[in-house]
């Protein structure tokens, strides 16, 4: 018990809370480092994945990319990134950014796979009579695309997003380990320096900002579904969620 | 790539291995044995799917080092527990998953015929039910055993060796290339063999299944 009142005090104590080495710059470093590679992963992943689902072309590739992909521990991913981008990174002039630059390019590489596979089974899952019936009404491909088959893809493709932003949220985590920024910071100097008070206040936040962005991001599914596809439980298949690798 | 580091060190890789193995495999077990008695229970009461559900969804929501490190100040690093106890709880909401699921699977007419041949329900259980959903069963076994062997490698972060150990304290802290790539080709390979493995293990354990393939 005596434990958990260090906890709380640690939390009371606002040199933990405030500045750039307290809650407030870690969460801020956190968000910045999932949300930046969380973007460049659907600017990349969304229209590929709606063109290779539209139009049918290397999915079998993109399956078989995406499965080895999640045979690869997160830690991996991570460690490599930083051992073989660092040096070039800092050639070009960015040593400030070294580490975070490199575990962002790895977390992107991470946020890719779930985003691409789900985005290209929602859309050539799209019954082919809609399709054939936006065809017959004269709409264009790219018209059928935008029209028909992303709105009814959409909560496929969400929970794809959603399943990406998870794991960035969960493994940039462990880019503290790279010498980055960012919540985890306080878990992997708190056990270098035997603070457990620390460990645990960090792993309570890394926990809570976890559970709130799954919220956040069913939430958003939720509302962004089509009422036509909402009512109907219509059954959607989540192929990305079964193998979620958590954060690594 | 130092080849000859990797034939000097074979040791010392060979351990990290083991340690990796034994890691990942306590944890399949354990997580197995509480998801099965979890899913007998859930026959029984079903009620209790969704809080088990729910609590199993929750603790898989959160980070596997923020996992650790809630243990670290009871259990400690370089305790085995520590890794053990979260990376069980990983294991359960996918083996149970499937648990349910295979066993919901078997048709209702295969349930009745057994039932009519005066089968006891434990009978019922292990001779009719459990072959028919082994499929899913070992399809939940190979997502668990492929995430583990991936979070497994995190738990060099509290002290506990395995490939990991190779990938960050030898590999990323010394700056040597080798044994990082080491580290993550051997999680790899150990991922695609366990996984391989439970595919032979469901052909060895449903013979009428290759049979009927084959016919």
């Amino acid at each position: 018990m005596e434990f958990f009142g260090e906890v709380v005090a640690w939390f009371g104590d606002p040199a933990n809370l405030f500045g750039p080495d307290g809650l407030q710059g870690r969460l801020g470093e956190h968000l910045i480092l999932s949300a930046i590679p969380l973007v460049i992963a659907m600017a990349i992943a969304l229209p590929l994945g709606a063109w290779i689902g539209h139009s049918g072309r290397f999915a079998n590739l993109v399956i078989n990319i995406a499965n080895v992909g999640r045979a690869i521990p997160s830690l991996a991913i991570l460690a490599l990134a930083t051992m073989l981008l660092q040096a070039f990174i800092v050639s070009i002039g960015l040593r400030q950014f070294a580490s975070e630059i490199a575990t962002m390019i790895a977390l992107t590489a991470l946020a890719i796979p779930p985003i691409l596979t789900n985005t290209y089974v929602g859309i050539s899952e799209v019954d082919d009579d809609l399709v054939e019936s936006g065809r017959g009404m004269g709409m264009q491909e790219s018209q059928i695309l935008r029209e028909v088959e992303l709105p009814v893809a959409l909560p496929v493709i969400l929970v794809g997003v959603r399943t990406a932003a998870v794991q960035v949220v969960a493994t940039a985590t462990l880019g503290a380990v790279f010498a980055t920024g960012g919540l985890g910071r306080f878990i992997i100097d708190g056990i270098a320096q035997r603070r457990y008070d620390e460990v645990f206040a960090g792993a309570l936040v890394v926990a809570l900002l976890s559970i709130m962005t799954e919220l956040a991001f069913e939430f958003v599914q939720r509302r962004m579904t089509s009422p036509g596809l909402r009512g109907g439980r219509i059954a959607l298949r989540e192929p990305a969620q079964a193998g979620r690798v958590n954060g690594v | 790539m130092d080849w000859g580091w990797i034939v000097r060190n074979l040791d010392e890789i060979g351990q990290r291995t083991l340690e990796h193995v034994l890691l990942t495999v306590i944890a399949i077990v354990i997580g197995f044995a509480i998801s099965f008695v979890l899913a007998l229970l859930i026959r029984r009461m079903s009620w209790l799917e969704g809080p088990i559900i729910g609590v199993s969804g929750v603790l898989y929501a959160i980070p596997s080092l923020a996992l650790f490190a809630f243990l670290v100040p009871f259990t400690g690093i370089q305790n085995p527990l520590t890794a053990e106890i979260a990376l069980v709880s990983y294991t359960i909401l996918i083996l149970l998953r499937n648990i349910l699921a295979g066993l919901a699977s078997v048709p209702r007419e295969v349930i009745e015929a057994a039932d009519g041949m005066g089968y006891t329900p434990s009978q019922r259980l292990w001779k009719v039910e459990l072959p028919v959903a082994l499929p899913v069963i070992v399809a939940g076994l190979r997502i668990a055993t492929v995430t583990i062997i991936g979070l497994v490698t995190v738990t060099a972060l509290i002290g506990l060796g395995g490939l990991g150990y190779l990938i960050v304290d030898i590999g990323y802290r010394r700056f040597f290339l080798t044994a990082t790539l080491v580290g993550s080709v051997g999680a790899v390979l150990l991922a695609v063999i366990a996984d391989r493995g439970f595919v032979l293990l469901q052909g060895v354990l449903t013979p009428w299944a290759r049979r009927r393939t084959e016919g």
